[in-house]
């Protein structure tokens, strides 16, 4: 059983600000999870810790056809930034870019461990990482939204819905 | 200006207000209390935005060298970058990159800089159709309409408007109605776009040298998509838009959706480095997994010069570079909240940095104008996060635009106003008589009472519009023939035997030569407080010319006060302000204008009034020596924007609910007359509408007394509820 610390309260509150939920649950029981809180056809994109794995429900590797029929997309999250309630979402040659943006509905997986306090910390990561690998990732924070047509709406031209499962 | 082109200003601000007013406003002042509370939640604001300024000052210094840095960084990663020297020429190199990639459609997410270029025109002339992605530009392209708004680019148009413009243009099976529905709607027409789009244009909020990454600050997801499925990205951004690196963009994402409208943070900051590692999405292959094959992509950076570097050479134009383009100084100016980008704005750009903008790449014709819708009210000053003094582009933009001036038919009217005009300058006559604001007065005060009559005259009030654009709903202020200081010089003394300070009054022109009694109250309740007074004739800070963009007759005026002060400034005495206008002149237009050995002593020792009794109060003197209020009186408090701007307000609130009044203040960001704004004919609609705004406040709170610091607040609050409000020190007068 974890702790729950600070960052990861902080986190969970900034993101229940903008309707996102965070669902808890064990490495083995990841697949189970998503499976359970997603609504089908799926795609996704490998998560890239060993012995994490998505459920069979989810495709990846998906065609254009499959990513616009896609209700829900899984893709991990590299980083969370407490105190915005953000995720960083990385783009991949495996497509995690497409499958967290086409979809109603996304779920990042997030480690717990991986949730930094602020943006000082982010940015830092981001300079070691950029300089590193020249990665591209996305801040995302809640889902896409707009008010170019006279009230807020969510859902502009990506995700309606943001899920955040962690793990340990 | 003439009458004829003054009454064409006039008619365009009133159609403006009519059509565009309501929805402008609601937005603007949304967005611009968003941004109060979403900076109040930042534990370092203020350390935050020195920090961005610090970056931009640094990478606008050393831009050339970064500029070498990111070309080879972005080459190194495999895009290529071109330097465009002028729109014509990144046109032509985006056009090429079109064709080479047989590009039938290109599209685009939101970018100002590619709105300065006219890319789309240039697109469709070489037969490419470009399609805006972000769906308030999209609703304009729809309606060929211009933004009004940096980063809300439709905010002028209504979810009703909206409506209509779909209906019209695309007759749906099902009628659109609500946000929600207009909203899937556009996702649903603009996906199909995306998924047949050959080339995407972004623009860059920021571009870091170190590793050629762009930030590109969104909501709606549509960059993403624009960046993702294409396999070519051509990205539009200003020379001015780098930072050193990766790191340097934190001050900025925290800052930049808090400044603009009020988000601690927008939906999605996107960090590329293109080309980006992520397989593109070929739809003309829907059966094809993405992830086959290698990742093959394209990038060209276009970076615009288009004047900037010019700019950067130019030590008054320069800071504009340091603009983020957040749209802070647009909200939370009372001009703008009324009017939008349509009026307060040029070829591309809008709001209070617009002027800079514009007169950097448009010219100063464009810049014309619209600067004048400026009224250096300085509340843009603490919201920019970058700390941009933007008033001073914009009185240094018209000091340029009235050297190169015309020539008035009716200059000898004022040939004795305006002995000072400007060296090889011509401002418009209207400019210099208001900039001589204080010639003016004192010839009304020597012929008061004749002078108010005629003022107050018909014929004279014709004469005033026709000549000089001074709106015949305007009254003049009256002249008093006794000024302070000559009623403080003959009275018999009542100062204190021992004072524990001794403090110069300044006698500003419209306490002096208008506004007396509040001038009277001041120096008796510092008395009371145990201060000494003394009013000696000072000339006018210089805040008129200043405002008319005559900075040499200011910084003349500002000569002559800073002379006329030294000797009891050498003394060790206070300088004590009444018009809020004129000590943020003393405190901070003048250390643009004096020489630091001038500017030093005068700011360190200048204090507004209330600010002084305040401090008083706090060193042990009795409110009781004031007049303090009966059982429960209440006040409504005008405060003044530039006073708010110099943290000023708190004081007043203070010292009156210490003196036992129950206060209410407005929130409101400025009166709307702004020194002689509202008198010109051209604008005063627009001052009253934004006068408006004030009044409804001040009714509203239904006080004892209303009160404004400022003269200007005091001749449009007496306009607008037709009761003059008084200064706080006259409700606090021991002689009350």
């Amino acid at each position: 059983m974890t702790t729950r610390s600070d960052t990861y309260d902080r986190f969970a509150d900034k993101a229940a600000a903008y309707d996102v939920e965070l669902t808890r649950t064990e490495v083995e029981s990841l697949p189970e999870t998503i499976s359970d809180m997603l609504e089908t056809p799926a795609v996704g994109a490998p998560l890239p810790w060993d012995g994490c794995s998505l459920p069979e429900s989810v495709t990846t590797d998906p065609t254009p056809a499959q990513l616009n029929a896609a209700v829900s997309g899984v893709t991990a999250a590299s980083l969370a930034v407490a105190d915005y309630g953000s995720l960083v979402l990385e783009a991949t040659p495996g497509g995690a870019e497409p499958a967290s943006l086409f979809v109603d509905e996304h779920v990042a997986v997030l480690r717990e461990q991986d949730i930094v306090p602020d943006m000082a910390a982010a940015f830092k990561w981001f300079g070691d990482r950029f300089r590193e690998t020249r990665g591209s990732a996305i801040i995302a924070t809640g889902p896409s939204a707009t008010a170019d047509m006279g009230a807020l709406v969510k859902g502009a031209h990506g995700p309606k819905t943001v899920h955040v499962v962690v793990i340990p | 200006m003439s009458t004829d082109s003054r009454a064409a200003k006039a008619a365009r601000i009133r159609e403006l207000l009519d059509t565009e007013g309501e929805a402008v406003a609601t937005n603007t002042r949304g967005f611009n209390q968003g941004r109060y509370d979403s900076v109040a939640r930042l534990e370092d604001y203020e350390g935050l935005k020195d920090e961005a300024r610090a970056i931009k000052e640094d990478a606008i210094e050393r831009l050339p060298e970064l500029l070498d840095e990111l070309t080879e960084t972005i080459e190194e990663n495999g895009g290529t970058v071109y330097v465009a020297e002028d729109a014509a020429d990144a046109n032509e190199y985006i056009a090429d990159v079109c064709a080479d990639a047989e590009a039938d459609r290109v599209v685009k997410s939101k970018s100002m800089t590619s709105e300065e270029i006219e890319v789309n025109d240039h697109l469709h002339s070489r037969d490419v159709d470009v399609v805006e992605t972000d769906l308030g530009e999209w609703v304009l392209q729809l309606a060929d309409e211009a933004p009004s708004h940096i980063v809300a680019p439709a905010i002028h148009k209504s979810r009703q408007g909206i409506a209509e413009l779909f209906e019209e243009r695309f007759d749906p099976d099902e009628p659109l109605e609500t946000a929600e529905e207009l909203t899937m709607f556009a996702r649903e027409k603009l996906g199909e776009r995306i998924e047949g789009a050959d080339v995407g244009m972004t623009g860059a909020n920021f571009l870091t040298a170190d590793t050629g990454t762009m930030a590109l600050v969104t909501s709606e997801g549509n960059a993403r998509k624009s960046v993702t499925v294409p396999d070519t990205h051509v990205a539009v951004a200003g020379v001015e838009k780098i930072v050193p690196s990766v790191e340097d963009l934190r001050p900025f994402v925290e800052l930049i959706g808090r400044s603009g409208t009020g988000q601690d943070i927008t939906s999605y900051v996107s960090l590329f480095t293109p080309p980006i590692d992520s397989p593109t999405v070929d739809f003309d292959d829907p059966d094809t997994p993405i992830t086959d094959g290698e990742i093959d992509r394209e990038f060209h950076l276009v970076l615009i010069d288009n004047g900037r570097l010019a700019m950067r050479e130019d030590p008054d134009l320069k800071e504009t570079l340091y603009c983020i383009r957040c749209s802070a100084c647009s909200n939370t100016c009372a001009n703008f909240q009324s009017v939008g980008g349509h009026a307060f704005g040029g070829e591309t750009y809008s709001g209070g940095i617009a002027t800079g903008w514009e007169a950097g790449i448009e010219g100063l014709d464009t810049a014309a104008e619209f600067n004048d819708l400026c009224t250096g009210c300085s509340r843009c000053v603490e919201a920019c996060p970058v700390k941009i003094d933007i008033p001073w582009i914009n009185t240094v933009v018209r000091n340029r635009i009235n050297e190169g001036g015309n020539g008035g038919r009716f200059d000898f009217l004022v040939n004795g106003l305006s002995p000072d005009a400007e060296d090889d300058a011509s401002p418009t006559l209207q400019k210099r008589v208001f900039g001589n604001f204080e010639t003016l007065a004192k010839l009304g005060s020597a012929t008061a009472p004749l002078s108010n009559w005629m003022a107050h005259s018909r014929p004279v009030g014709w004469l005033l519009e026709r000549t000089l654009g001074v709106d015949h709903r305007r009254e003049f202020p009256a002249f008093r023939r006794q000024t302070l200081v000559k009623w403080a010089r003959d009275r018999d003394g009542t100062a204190p035997t021992d004072p524990e300070r001794r403090v110069v009054l300044y006698p500003d022109v419209y306490t002096n030569y208008m506004l007396v009694e509040r001038g009277k109250a001041a120096v008796r309740a510092l008395e009371a407080l145990g201060v000494a007074v003394e009013v000696p004739s000072v000339p006018g800070s210089g805040r008129p010319p200043l405002s008319q963009g005559m900075i040499d007759t200011a910084r003349a005026k500002a000569e002559g006060v800073a002379e006329a002060l030294d000797p009891y400034l050498e003394d060790g005495d206070d300088i004590v302000v009444i018009e809020p206008s004129d000590l943020a002149m003393f405190t901070g237009d003048y250390e643009r204008l004096l020489p630091a050995e001038d500017y030093e002593p005068l700011a360190a020792n200048s204090y507004e009034l209330i600010e002084y009794v305040y401090g008083l109060l706090e060193n042990g003197a009795s409110p009781e020596t004031l007049s303090v209020a009966d059982s429960s009186e209440t006040v409504a408090y005008h405060s003044h924007c530039q006073q708010r701007t110099m943290s000023l307000e708190a004081h007043t609130v203070a010292v009156l609910t210490e003196c036992g009044y129950d206060v209410t203040t407005s929130d409101v960001e400025c009166c709307g007359m702004a020194g002689s704004f509202g008198y010109k004919s051209q604008y005063y609609d627009l001052s009253m509408d934004v006068g408006e705004n004030l009044a409804g406040q001040l009714r509203e709170a239904d006080a004892d007394h209303v009160l404004a610091s400022g003269t200007s607040c005091t001749d449009q609050i007496g306009d607008l509820l037709a009761s003059e409000p008084r200064h706080p020190i006259e409700l606090l007068d021991p002689a009350r």
